[in-house]
């Protein structure tokens, strides 16, 4: 530490990271990158969809061999050799895939490998109630006995950060943790970030919500294309040079002006459903979704908002109410009546549920299509080509190469490939959870955009955000909810941010709650 | 799906099994009948707790009769005629038995190989060395073994049950605690849940591999020992096959074969309904033994899709707890 060029920050700096290479074959996913982490100090690394973010952090903590490069912890040099040797070393992490064990209960996840034992056998309720009061520090309250699984991944993910802090870690890395949390998970974790960096922790923090970087953020630095762009202090980078040095050009100015709305009655009716819902999982509803027209859904985390998707996908069967199509009721049990019927469904959980690593990202994009063809009548190889570049090209997916296992993407790209997939089959009715979330701003852009042409093309669309900004740009009605309760539909000029907040935070019963 | 469910389900079908035989034979509700059939599949019992480990962990054990052949013949010759004694033999092939899991573990890692392949390639290795050894059946004779085959606890009603009866719930109320009370046990399911997720979090994924292994081998070789005391013979061909009613047994038992979920309880049910079936048509007299192949067929079919079918039931009906409740942060 006698090194005589102090560190950019008045930190004293606790992970220094110099000359970092790293190929895939003849793909450079990182070329001479350096970083440094302070102590104490919250540290922005960011870039596009594929810059080498993830990559990064996988040299770091010995998940990938690097090529060339060293890394020194609070001086040391060190070279972990697996995750285990990072966690030794002092190098906590929460992988951008989620990293935990469904089969497992909360209160394992949390102490795998380090379950408080004595004369070798773990004390199961000595862990549970250290786990419970891990828990509580986070703001959840939960049987830490059941299975990882049962629970929401929002619960998954602070399962995820709250082993990793517990780690008592020197450096804490966060690969997109707040890409499924809602506003009030993320001020959990934000607080629980500023207090472990008020502590000397210092902590990397990768996201694609640049306000949550400008929130909590120190420093940033920027990657593109696998290469350094620059490290800088927050308070000195304006909004618009930061995503200059992420996207390397302007961003293509989106309007966040609202969709020009036409009258509701103007739009033929396309599905429609009456006192639809399910004991227990959303409470009974009306939903009308017209053609050309979106249909935002609002709310907290476990509002409802997911479970409603499902109903009207079928993933989930309804015990009351009926659905109809085009004015005709329809029988909608299951995911496969629903995609007999047109509707598409791209979940949430998509990055970990929905790819088929090993398939190329051409196989992934025409899978849903051809489930829907039947396979006696096989795409011929032309036909995919096409259908896969097309989408390639409209998300931008990178690199544009349509024969890459799609395993070998970075996250948001594989977010973009199964987007195209359900794209490709031209649905009728189109449900969306959460289709921005790990994409990064250029494409974010993209996006909405293309929400708004699939709407013009004549599409129905349920779409599902927590992004309000986002919501109120594209959604000609928005539907909020709250507590597993359609609560309020608003539409037209009253399709506001701080309506739906209103509508959101309102504490006083409404009409329909007190009715049910 | 609880693991619960399907182990109370076994157990409900060995229950209904049981009640049923007795009612036609009324002489099978006996200590006697009970512990000669925990006597009979006592080596059974002994690697399918090992097997239990491995299926748990996502992997699979072909080797395993293969071993328990190579065990009797090894035993029976170094006893026999290289004059080592007994329990010296016995050390030595365990030694032998678990470096023999260990290496097939370690290939598993280091070459990240389906461990189907791997132990199908360990099962004839096995037994092509056991050949090697001897292609004739060598009985044994050490005072030992007629000590051990006539020591047995008299239970009420005339049963008696064994030395190795007993060595086979000793070894099953151990792998039970290891498996459920331990960090090892708690990596196992780890590992059947996501290897690379198990990595991420820092367990050891090649050690605990190797471990697997070499438990369900080295159980193997007691199982063969226990195997040797029950026929009083080393053969080469002896186990052949066993490997398939030791999964069949486990998979009965409500283990996944896609891992992460399973129990050595349900495992020791698994073992007792294929015992009971054997008894059945023991009793019976009439029918092939063929018919116990059979009925474990039937079974398995019966469970595998009774599995799949409750678990849609769980899934279905699986409603995301919502008692999340927010409290405030603790600074
Ligand atoms: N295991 C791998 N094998 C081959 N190429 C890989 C592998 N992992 C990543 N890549 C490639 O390396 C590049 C950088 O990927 P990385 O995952 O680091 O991006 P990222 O910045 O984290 O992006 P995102 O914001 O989408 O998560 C991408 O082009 C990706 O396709
Ligand atoms: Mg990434």
């Amino acid at each position: 530490m006698s090194d005589s060029s102090a560190p950019p920050a008045a930190r004293p700096s606790l992970l220094e990271i110099r000359g970092l290479t790293k190929s895939f074959g003849a793909l450079k996913a990182l070329q001479d990158v350096d970083f440094t982490l302070g102590e104490g100090e919250i540290h922005a690394l960011l870039g596009e969809n594929g810059a080498g973010k993830s990559t990064l952090i996988k040299v770091v903590t010995g998940v990938f061999a690097r090529d060339a490069g060293t890394v020194r912890l609070a001086g040391d040099e060190i070279a972990p050799r697996s995750a285990k040797d990072a966690v030794e070393a002092g190098i906590a992490t929460v992988y951008q895939e989620v990293n935990l064990l469904p089969n497992l209960s909360v209160a394992q996840n949390l102490y795998l490998g380090r379950q408080p034992t004595r004369f070798g056998v773990v004390r199961q309720a000595e862990m549970r109630r250290r786990a419970h009061a891990l828990l509580l520090d986070y703001g959840l309250d939960i049987d830490v006995g059941a299975p990882l699984a049962s629970y929401s991944v929002a619960v998954q993910h602070i399962t995820a950060i709250a082993r990793a802090v517990d780690l008592s870690a020197r450096v804490l890395i966060l690969d997109e943790p707040t890409a499924s949390l809602d506003r009030h998970e993320v001020e959990i974790l934000f607080r629980v970030m500023r207090k472990l960096a008020a502590d000397g922790i210092g902590i990397v923090f990768v996201s694609h919500f640049l306000d949550q970087v400008y929130e909590i953020c120190d420093r940033v630095t920027v990657l593109r294309n696998g290469r350094l762009i620059g490290t800088r202090d927050i308070t000195d980078l304006p909004r618009l040079d930061l995503i200059r040095m992420m996207l390397g050009r302007e961003l293509a100015e989106t309007t966040h002006e609202r969709a020009a709305s036409q009258p509701d009655t103007a739009r033929e009716v396309c599905v429609s459903f009456k006192g639809f819902g399910k004991q227990g999982y959303v409470a009974p509803f009306d939903l009308e979704l017209r053609r050309g027209e979106v249909v935002g859904l609002a709310g907290l985390l476990g509002s409802g908002r997911t479970e409603t998707a499902r109903l009207v996908f079928g993933a989930e069967r309804a015990d009351s109410g009926e659905a109809s199509v085009a004015g005709k009721a329809v029988r909608l049990n299951s995911p496969r009546d629903a995609a007999g019927l047109g509707f598409g469904y791209c979940p949430e959980e998509r990055k970990t549920e929905g790819i088929v690593a090993d398939l190329t990202v051409r196989e992934n994009i025409v899978l849903a299509l051809q489930a829907r063809r039947g396979l006696h009548r096989p795409l011929s190889r032309r036909e995919q080509d096409e259908i896969a570049m097309r989408y390639i090209r409209m998300l931008d997916i990178r690199p544009p190469d349509p024969e890459r296992p799609i395993g070998l993407l970075s996250g948001g790209n594989q977010q973009k490939a199964l987007l195209a997939r359900w794209l490709a089959t031209s649905p009728k009715l189109l449900v969306l959870d959460e289709p921005t979330r790990g994409i990064d701003v250029g494409a974010h852009a993209e996006i909405i955009r293309l929400v708004r042409d699939l709407c013009e093309q004549g599409l129905a669309l349920l779409v599902i955000s927590s992004e309000l900004d986002e919501i109120v740009t594209y959604s000609n009605r928005v539907v909020v909810l709250r507590d597993r309760a359609h609560v309020e539909e608003l539409k037209g000029d009253a399709v506001e941010v701080s309506s739906i907040l209103a509508a959101i935070a309102a504490d006083a019963p409404t009409a329909q709650e007190v009715a049910s | 799906m609880k693991a619960s469910t399907s182990v109370a389900i076994t157990a409900a079908v060995l229950v209904a099994g049981f009640a049923l035989c007795a009612l036609q034979f009324p002489n099978i509700a006996s200590t006697r009948v009970v512990a000669n059939l925990l006597t009979d599949n006592a080596f059974l019992g002994i690697v399918a707790a090992g097997m239990t480990f491995v299926i748990i962990s996502g992997g699979i054990d072909l080797s395993v009769g293969s071993v328990i052949g190579f065990t009797t013949v090894f035993v029976a010759l170094a006893v026999e005629r290289w004059g080592i004694p007994p329990f010296a033999a016995f050390a030595l092939v365990l030694v032998l038995c678990a470096l023999f899991g260990a290496a097939m573990g370690a290939v598993i890692h280091v070459f990240d190989l389906p461990p189907f392949i791997v132990t199908l390639a360990g099962m004839f290795l096995a037994r092509g060395i056991s050949f090697l050894l001897s292609t004739e059946s060598i009985p044994i004779t050490a005072p030992i073994y007629s000590a051990v085959s006539d020591f047995a606890i008299r239970l009420p009603g005339g049963g008696r049950l064994t030395a190795i009866a007993i060595a086979m719930l000793a070894i099953l109320v151990l792998s039970a605690l290891l498996l459920h009370l331990t960090r090892f046990g708690a990596n196992v399911y780890a590992l059947g849940g996501s290897r690379t997720a198990t990595a991420l979090m820092g367990i050891p994924v090649g050690s605990m591999t190797i471990r697997i292994y070499m438990l369900s081998s080295v159980l193997a070789g007691l199982a063969g020992i226990v195997f040797s005391f029950y026929t009083a013979a080393g053969y080469s061909l002896s186990a052949v096959g066993v490997e398939l009613d030791t999964i069949a047994a486990v998979v009965i038992g409500g283990t996944l074969l896609t891992g992460g979920q399973g129990s050595v309880i349900g495992t020791f049910l698994g073992v007792l309904i294929q015992g009971m079936i054997q008894t059945y048509i023991n009793f019976d007299g009439t029918l092939s033994s063929w018919w116990t192949k059979i009925a474990t067929g039937v079974l398995l079919f019966v469970f595998i899709a009774l599995q799949q079918g409750l678990m849609a039931l769980a899934r279905r009906s699986s409603v995301k707890p919502p008692g999340v409740k927010p409290v405030g942060v603790s600074t």
